[in-house]
């Protein structure tokens, strides 16, 4: 009892540790502060959309229809009208939540059918394995347009397509990471203690797979939010009138001689917050390399 | 390493018998009776019978799906709803186009990818590895239909050098064919090129490490020859591998690149099947793209395996 005791307050230290050096390491890493800093901007700028837009992101106003960049309206009206500004600050709500619930979805799946697919060798984790790669070789898009087309496009369908086409990465990787866990000597010694399978999961796997799992989460949130826009600019995503910034290019597409700010700023906001996102991902991966 | 090859074909056997299965259960969870579908606007009881018995809808499902199975391994994947024609002939129709797409795409990105990776790796820790890094997580950031519209804005619209949109087949006329489809490349070689460009750079570090280079090195031969000659060609089999892989992303990339650039492949193919909820063409598109990513990543794994015989885990 006392042995298992002190393996786990040692790991458990160890792994405070582990956590305190990669924060100190990331901070020093210009990259992954400005997208962090990048990040935050966005998401403050989501929660807050209605105090900081400047108009109603769905009125119309035919007076003013794909309107220049001008003081009135920063960054120009779109084709009914609308400002293109409100329209880009409310899109960060859908990009944003995309991002962020299709990488939980993606993660209650996978982990746990990776946790059992790494722990219990045998059919089951055969099975798991092979379905795993059977949804790995559905072309992302084509699976989530074929799940859209089944289910109805909405964003709530397009993040559950996003999750599930997400999902084998989380199965792979937490898989990966029990077969390394468990392969280690005081995992080995602590079941051989009495420590139950439960037991090992929830106190020495799960905790030596955070690192790895903040990563993988950190750039898949930067993969949904381009397939969240993807599928909006199908048609597939969110539906009109809610903005989005792939449905603002959907529609933009058909301007592109008469009003190209439709396009520009939708897109590059697109451009940036993915960038931010795997530029975190990538320093957050470098923190925790014990190499560097 | 014929136990290796033969372990990879039993794996990839059942992964396709689960996509075939997957496939399947989605078309079963459809809204909407088949057999009403076929029937068309009329309903009439008799047709709809008479459609259930000789499409067999009334048997059990498992019967069912066998029976499916033995139609899609002889390659009919049944007819669109809407135009009535074979699906396997629209997709054998459609198939040039989108293969064309992605070769030229595939081009473009090995041609941005290996001197840049090699680069970057061969000037380790420098300005030029920094910059390079930034832009292949530059290309892999940015969304590929955006690219699309933004090279659309300043090629075509504003300095008039190419058509915006459209597509000639080879047949008539190379320059014609590549005029329209030098954009299209570009704008999906880009991404590619950056997953492929951070490959390229660490597979180069781990062998620009090894003793035979270092033997090169210091039987005196030139650093740009050692890097050529011995170093870019062992390097270059992971990359393979890659490209086996990022071929998902490549078909996803080409159904948004195909709209932007309106080109009549099978991106445009599924897409219009979705919207005229043709689901026959879907589930074609599907099955045929998940059937040829498990075939050309066996492919790929076994010709790795020939070539390198010191693999042997799975």
């Amino acid at each position: 009892m006392t042995g298992a005791g002190t393996e786990h307050a040692l790991a458990r230290g160890g792994g405070v540790g582990v956590w305190r050096r990669a924060l100190a390491s990331l901070a020093r890493k210009p990259f992954a502060v400005a997208s962090l800093v990048i990040i935050v901007a966005f998401v403050l700028v989501a929660v807050f959309a209605p105090q900081i837009s400047p108009y109603d992101p769905t009125k119309a106003d035919f007076l003013a229809v794909r309107k220049a960049p001008s003081a009135a309206h920063l960054l120009g009206t779109d084709d009914v009208g609308r400002d293109v500004l409100s329209r880009l600050i409310y899109g960060a709500r859908a990009s944003l939540m995309a991002g962020a619930l299709s990488v939980v979805i993606a993660m209650v799946l996978g982990v746990p059918l990776g946790l059992i697919a790494g722990f219990y060798r045998g059919a089951v984790s055969e099975l798991i394995m092979r379905f795993t790669d059977a949804l790995l070789s559905f072309p992302f898009l084509i699976l989530a347009v074929a799940l859209a087309a089944a289910f109805g496009p909405s964003l709530t369908n397009a993040m559950i397509a996003i999750g599930v086409a997400s999902a084998p990465t989380f199965i792979r990787l937490t898989r990966g990471q029990v077969l390394a866990v468990r392969a280690e000597e005081y995992v080995q010694a602590a079941s051989a203690l009495g420590a139950g399978d439960a037991r090992v999961l929830w106190s020495h796997v799960l905790p030596n797979s955070l690192a790895p799992l903040l990563v993988q989460g950190t750039l898949t949130i930067a993969t949904s939010i381009i397939a969240e826009s993807s599928l909006s600019f199908l048609g597939l995503g969110v539906q009109p009138p809610t903005p989005s910034w792939g449905g603002m290019l959907n529609v933009a597409k058909n301007f592109m001689g008469q009003a190209p700010w439709m396009a520009i700023w939708p897109g590059l906001a697109i451009f940036v917050s993915v960038l931010a996102f795997n530029l975190l991902g990538d320093g957050v991966r470098d923190a925790f390399d014990p190499r560097d | 390493m014929l136990p290796y090859i033969l372990r990879r074909v039993l794996t990839a056997a059942p992964t396709l018998l689960i996509v075939t299965v997957m496939v399947f259960a989605v078309q079963r969870m459809l809204p909407g009776d088949p057999a009403v579908v076929l029937a068309g606007e009329e309903r009439d009881p008799e047709v709809i019978a008479f459609i259930r018995d000789r499409y067999r809808l009334n048997d059990p499902v498992p019967v069912q799906y066998v029976a499916w199975l033995g139609q899609v391994t002889q390659g009919n994947l049944g007819q669109s709803f809407r135009t009535r024609q074979p699906v396997a002939q629209l997709l054998l129709e459609k198939l040039p186009v989108t293969v064309e797409l992605a070769i030229l795409s595939l081009l473009v990105a090995l041609a941005i990818a290996i001197p840049t990776g090699v680069l970057a790796a061969v000037r380790k820790g420098t300005a030029v590895d920094y910059a390079s890094t930034v832009a292949a997580l530059s290309g892999i950031s940015i969304p590929n239909f955006w690219l699309g519209i933004m090279l659309i804005l300043l090629v075509s619209v504003r300095w008039k050098l190419l058509p915006a949109s459209g597509f000639v087949p080879l047949s008539d006329g190379v320059w014609p064919n590549l005029q329209r489809m030098i954009m299209p490349a570009l704008v999906l070689g880009t991404g590619l090129a950056g997953v492929l460009m951070r490959q390229m750079r660490s597979s180069m570090l781990e062998v620009l490490k090894q003793d035979f280079v270092r033997t090169a090195r210091a039987k005196g031969l030139a650093p740009f020859l050692v890097v050529v000659r011995h170093a870019l060609r062992n390097a270059l089999i992971p990359v393979i591998t890659i490209i086996g892989l990022q071929l998902g992303a490549l078909l996803s990339g080409a159904v948004l690149t195909e709209q932007v650039f309106t080109i009549p492949g099978f991106g445009k193919l599924v897409i219009d099947a979705v919207f005229n909820r043709d689901y026959a063409v879907v589930q074609g598109v599907v099955l045929f793209t998940a059937t040829s990513y498990i075939v050309i990543n066996l492919l790929v794994d076994v010709a790795y395996a020939l070539a390198n015989p010191k693999i042997q885990v799975g």
